[in-house]
């Protein structure tokens, strides 16, 4: 059991996300660095899809009341170990030994995440195949809410051996480039916003959130007015409303959209919007399908290169 | 922009135009089946679209397809084989031809019938104005209609369900007696409690869970619109109709 000391907003129990029920109106959720959750679950030998903390504002201090492995991807916080005071070093698996507490202090990158993995994973109920957190549907993840003061989480049998701590991983440190193709409407703006929309600098608005990114920048503008049918909609369309100002839409964002679009961020890139906080900024660079899948390509070789060498660290520890 | 028009466009009928397919990302597909984005497609456009979205269920492991949604009119598409999130990162052998797929589609289309989906008929109990529909006056000073009027209009309509979003178990309904549209209020609420019964423009729908939004509150239900835990966890399905029952108030 783990219990919850301290918890600042938004630190929220997710997976890898809840796909395939879109057309009930459900989102995806899921931690918005996927990659994240599979290198610290691959760390402490769970299973890709055991669910982790995404935390995104500190502090947090939780206390385990047995022996664990845990491990921190991620980007943003710093953690310790209070009673040895010692420092969980990102990428690497640390022993907590019962009645200790981790502590994640302030962020030092406000609005990164951080993601804590523990061994067996956080065991909340599966919902609609996932253990996500629905914030706004409020199902998933601990009681459908972001984590307070006093809870209290179960964690799952761990089955093996975590990989030995002297070996870990570098996280991936993102480029503030999101590639990206043109959208459906992309021919619905102007040539000079098409532009800008490629060359310009996009400042992360504060009103960003798990729904979707904010942009600030030189305002886009439609050819003319243009008025759309309700579609589907998918995590990394960037709308834009209105206002001109681009969303880049997010795992929390609504299944169905009437706002046009005019780019799509490619898979590949999808991580980075955990880790682009308010007041940084984003490039988008346009590129074509066969990049995309080149780029999705060449993420599964390293995934899959990482999973190789951890697992082999792992035999070895047993 | 990877747009194509279809190959069979010529051979179909007047009422459907040939379909626009873009290529979102590596793994996403958009189908537009109209051009008139002005209003909501006709119910026979619709059902295509339905029937188009039950072809792809059937095959949505063999395809190896993640997410299928059927919009207003328009139909988009995912498969894991290219996700990131939803499957193991072993999957990428074979990159799943997305053309081919797309082909398929455009050459289904038109010889997809667009006979009914059996859908139910749902009654949705709702209780009027007061602190159930704290906006009916509004929609009563906008509509001129009296209260009971449009209650009684409200409660007259039958509504189909074209599709799912927004919300989990959320309801776009085709039908709303025109007489009753009315606009989105100035000043969003904060909180539309979930079981709200409101107008925005010329729709009416029923709030699942709780939200911010703009919409009118004309009413209440206390059914339960979406529970996760159940097999089929959404009341109301494309195809089915609804009818309101006024269980009092005004």
């Amino acid at each position: 059991m783990i219990e919850v000391l301290r918890c600042g907003a938004l630190t929220t129990v997710q997976d890898l996300g809840r796909h395939g029920y879109r057309h009930l109106g459900v989102g995806q959720s899921g931690a918005l660095d996927p990659i994240a959750v599979r290198q610290g679950n691959l760390l402490l030998g769970n299973p890709a899809e055991a669910a982790v903390l995404e935390i995104s504002v500190g502090p947090l201090v939780l206390r385990f009341d047995q022996d664990c492995a845990v491990a921190l991807t991620g980007s943003g916080f710093v953690a310790t170990i209070d009673h040895g005071g010692i420092d969980l070093l990102p990428g690497h698996v640390a022993m907590i030994a019962a009645g200790d507490t981790v502590t994640l202090s302030k962020s030092l990158v406000p609005g990164a995440r951080t993601y804590l993995a523990v061994a067996g994973g956080i065991d909340v109920p599966l919902v609609m195949g996932s253990r996500s957190t629905d914030i706004n549907a409020r199902f998933g993840g601990l009681h459908g809410r972001p984590l307070q003061t006093g809870d209290k989480l179960a964690t799952g049998l761990c089955s093996t051996n975590a990989v030995p701590a002297k070996k870990g991983i570098r996280p991936l440190s993102p480029s503030h480039i999101l590639r990206a193709l043109p959208g459906p409407d992309y021919e619905s703006f102007t040539a000079q916003s098409c532009e800008d929309f490629w060359n310009q600098a996009w400042r992360i608005n504060h009103q960003s959130n798990r729904m979707g990114l904010r942009l600030s920048g030189h305002a886009l503008e439609l050819l003319q007015s243009l008025e759309l049918l309700s579609a589907g909609v998918l995590p990394g369309d960037v709308q834009v409303p209105s206002s001109g100002l681009p969303i880049v839409l997010a795992n929390d964002a609504q299944t169905i959209g009437g706002y046009p679009r005019i780019a799509c961020v490619i898979q590949a890139d999808l991580w980075q919007l955990a880790h682009v906080p308010p007041g940084t900024s984003v490039y988008f660079q346009q590129v074509t399908v066969d990049e995309a899948i080149t780029a999705l390509v060449q993420q599964r070789r390293y995934l899959s290169r990482m999973e190789d060498s951890l697992r082999s660290a792992l035999r070895e520890a047993c | 922009m990877t747009a194509k028009e279809s190959p069979a466009g010529s051979s179909l009928s007047t009422a459907v135009v040939a379909p626009r397919v873009t290529r979102l990302r590596e793994n996403t597909l958009l189908f537009s089946f109209t051009d008139d984005h002005s209003k909501a497609p006709e119910l026979i456009l619709q059902k295509r679209v339905w029937a188009l979205a039950a072809w792809l269920e059937e095959r949505r492991e063999s395809l190896g397809l993640l997410e299928i949604v059927p919009g207003m009119g328009n139909l988009l598409l995912s498969t894991a084989v290219q996700s990131v999130g939803a499957c193991s990162t072993r999957d990428s052998a074979g990159i799943f031809d997305l053309d081919s797929l797309s082909d398929q589609i455009l050459i289904l289309w038109p010889t997809l019938a667009s006979t009914d989906i059996k859908g139910r008929t749902i009654e949705i109990p709702v209780i009027y104005g007061g602190d159930a529909g704290p906006d009916l006056k509004e929609v009563a000073a906008h509509t001129g209609l009296s209260p009971d009027d449009i209650i009684a209009r409200h409660c007259a309509g039958e509504y189909r369900v074209y599709c799912l979003g927004f919300q989990p178990g959320f309801a776009y309904l085709g039908g709303l007696d025109a007489a009753l549209a009315t606009p989105r209020r100035a000043t969003p609420r904060l909180v539309i409690p979930a079981g709200s019964v409101a107008i925005g423009g010329s729709q009416t729908a029923v709030y699942p869970s709780t939200t911010p939004g703009g919409w009118q509150i004309i009413g209440h239900s206390v059914l339960k619109m979406f529970d996760p835990e159940q097999v089929q966890p959404s009341l109301l399905m494309p195809g089915d109709l609804v009818r309101f029952i006024n269980m009092g108030g005004s």
